[in-house]
């Protein structure tokens, strides 16, 4: 018993020391630059931005974050992906952001409701859906009825995500009966469950499918087209960096910022 | 006589101490006690009072509450099972690394439970170093099933358990065990019928702090056994689902899980509470 308590000890000692060295990254970081170009009028970028933004966006935003902090040395873009529905509660309970860009209108609907969003909201992308199989789709899914199938573990994500009342939508929309295995809490993990293979297939966005790589196949099915998600972005009201947060909402609608997106797979707004 | 000549000064000194506390002890005790006691008090300021009966009488909050008391007993019982055996051979026999295997078995203590639910969906997956086997002979898959809720549930709270009977075992005096086994008894009979009466209180320490870790199980339960009403959904998962878009509706499931809470805790008060 000593000894395990002993050992619990040096266990959060180490914990401490580790937390206390990020602490001082972290106020490195964030009042370094800053203090640096205060001095100067010019209205040169600087700080962190933080971003919340839809799961689903994850690859292109971190692409574009590299870009931007290339571009105006001294800014530091930090992301926060998940379910739109979690980023939208956290943002309305008080989280720390400067952005936000969600996965569907409903979504923002909650932030742009309480006020927390700094003007009107601009749809940036749209999405559509896919279903993702295992590699080389063995068991030959080709339409949406095709996974309602005995036998088949299909996993959606829960219906208060965005990729998972799309997913109900087209299901509607093809008259199709299903009970998957899981409702997922956010399109990665519904994607997850499909790349280690312990689900048949998924419901996802075509983008997740593309940053999938070999690793799923995609099946296009004609009911997408009955729920295609707007991706709205907004700059939010109580930004700590406001200035640095509409450069960063201006590259990602621009056309350079268009091409990486529609690169990953999404479709012009 | 002599009793009450003992717990007279017993009784007076805390109570001259407690007046020369020194602020800078008494000052940050206090704000951390509030830090504590704040969160629950603002689950029951907020709590939807009026509409709470409604909540609660749901058919989704019971079936949530029926799986989690269902799984966490049941991971109770596995983690007895093959826990308080680990915990003899750990604190009863001496062999190469025993240390390290101690420091394995507490690291689900510290280890993140979604990292958790990962390890074990590459390990019980369908997919996985064993779940590939146990698909191919016996067709069992493990994720997204009920079972697979228990397994990670297990896995999570079985630790806390072996670590409070190793614990328990420790301070035991195995002299006991030693007359037992001299006077003819076999080691195993020797275990059965001297020390696991003798550690008895240890173990049902163990076992409330395993059941109370496996109710609040989330990450590794998510991760590895998805979510899915009636199956796999358990009340964690359901108060974070719930968050999103019915914030009353996860306020009254915190409640009840509040509420149980306070039951462990009042089953634990011979111990905790009082001991000291």
């Amino acid at each position: 018993m000593t000894r395990s308590a002993h050992w619990t000890r040096r266990m959060l000692q180490v914990a401490g020391v580790s937390t206390a060295a990020l602490l001082t990254l972290s106020a490195c970081s964030s009042s370094g630059p800053g203090s640096d170009q205060g001095s100067s009028s010019s209205p040169k970028l600087s700080g962190t931005v933080t971003v919340f933004a839809a799961a689903s966006l994850e690859e292109s935003f971190e692409a574009l974050g590299k870009t931007f902090e290339k571009r105006h040395p001294g800014t530091r873009v930090t992301f926060n992906f998940g379910g739109s529905d979690t980023l939208a509660a956290s943002i309305t309970s008080g989280a720390p952001a400067d952005v936000f860009a969600a996965a569907s209108t409903r979504t923002m609907a909650t932030v742009t409701d309480k006020g927390d969003a700094a003007g009107t909201p601009a749809t940036f992308v749209r999405n559509r859906l896919e279903i993702a199989t295992l590699p080389g789709n063995p068991d030959r899914i080709t339409s949406l009825k095709d996974l309602a199938k005995p036998g088949l573990k299909v996993v959606l994500c829960d219906r208060t995500v965005p990729c998972g009342a799309a997913a109900r939508q087209a299901l509607d929309a093809g008259g199709v009966e299903l009970t998957p295995v899981s409702y997922e809490q956010d399109v990665k993990s519904a994607l997850t469950k499909v790349e280690l293979q312990e689900a048949d297939a998924a419901v996802v966005y075509r983008t997740d499918v593309r940053a999938a790589g070999d690793k799923v196949t995609g099946v296009d099915f004609p009911e997408s087209a009955k729920a295609v998600n707007d991706y709205p972005i907004t700059l939010l009201e109580n930004a700590p960096n406001p200035e640095t947060a509409k450069a960063f909402i201006a590259l990602v609608r621009s056309a350079e910022g268009q091409k990486v997106l529609s690169g990953a797979g999404f479709l012009k707004p | 006589m002599t009793d009450t000549l003992q717990s007279r000064p017993r009784r007076e000194r805390p109570r001259g101490r407690t007046r020369a506390v020194p602020i800078p002890l008494l000052v940050p005790a206090l704000i951390g006690l509030a830090f504590l006691l704040l969160p629950l008090i603002a689950l029951l300021v907020r709590a939807p009072w009026s509409s709470l009966p409604e909540q609660l009488t749901s058919a989704e909050v019971w079936e949530a509450l029926r799986l989690s008391l269902v799984c966490a007993t049941a991971a109770t019982a596995l983690s007895l099972v093959v826990g308080v055996p680990l915990a003899w051979l750990l604190a009863r026999t001496r062999f190469p690394g025993r240390g390290f295997v101690r420091a394995l078995v507490t690291l689900p203590l510290v280890l993140p439970p979604v990292v958790g639910g990962v390890a074990l969906l590459l390990a019980f997956g369908r997919n996985g170093v064993i779940g590939q086997w146990l698909d191919a002979w016996f067709g069992i898959t493990l994720p997204f099933t009920t079972t697979g809720v228990i397994l990670a549930e297990t896995f999570v709270a079985m630790p806390f358990l072996v670590i409070s009977v190793e614990g328990t075992l420790r301070a035991a005096d195995p002299r006991y065990e030693e007359a037992a086994t001299t006077l003819g008894a076999s080691r195993f009979t020797a275990f059965r019928r001297v020390t696991l009466p003798l550690i008895a209180p240890g173990v049902a320490a163990g076992a409330v702090l395993a059941w109370a870790r496996a109710l609040g199980e989330f990450g590794a339960t998510i991760t590895f056994a998805g979510n899915f009403p009636g199956r796999t959904q358990t009340m964690p998962l359901a108060v974070y689902l719930a968050l999103q878009n019915d914030p009353a509706a996860a306020i009254a499931l915190s409640l009840v899980l509040l509420a149980v809470s306070i039951a462990v805790l009042a089953a634990l008060r011979d111990r905790w509470l009082t001991a000291s």
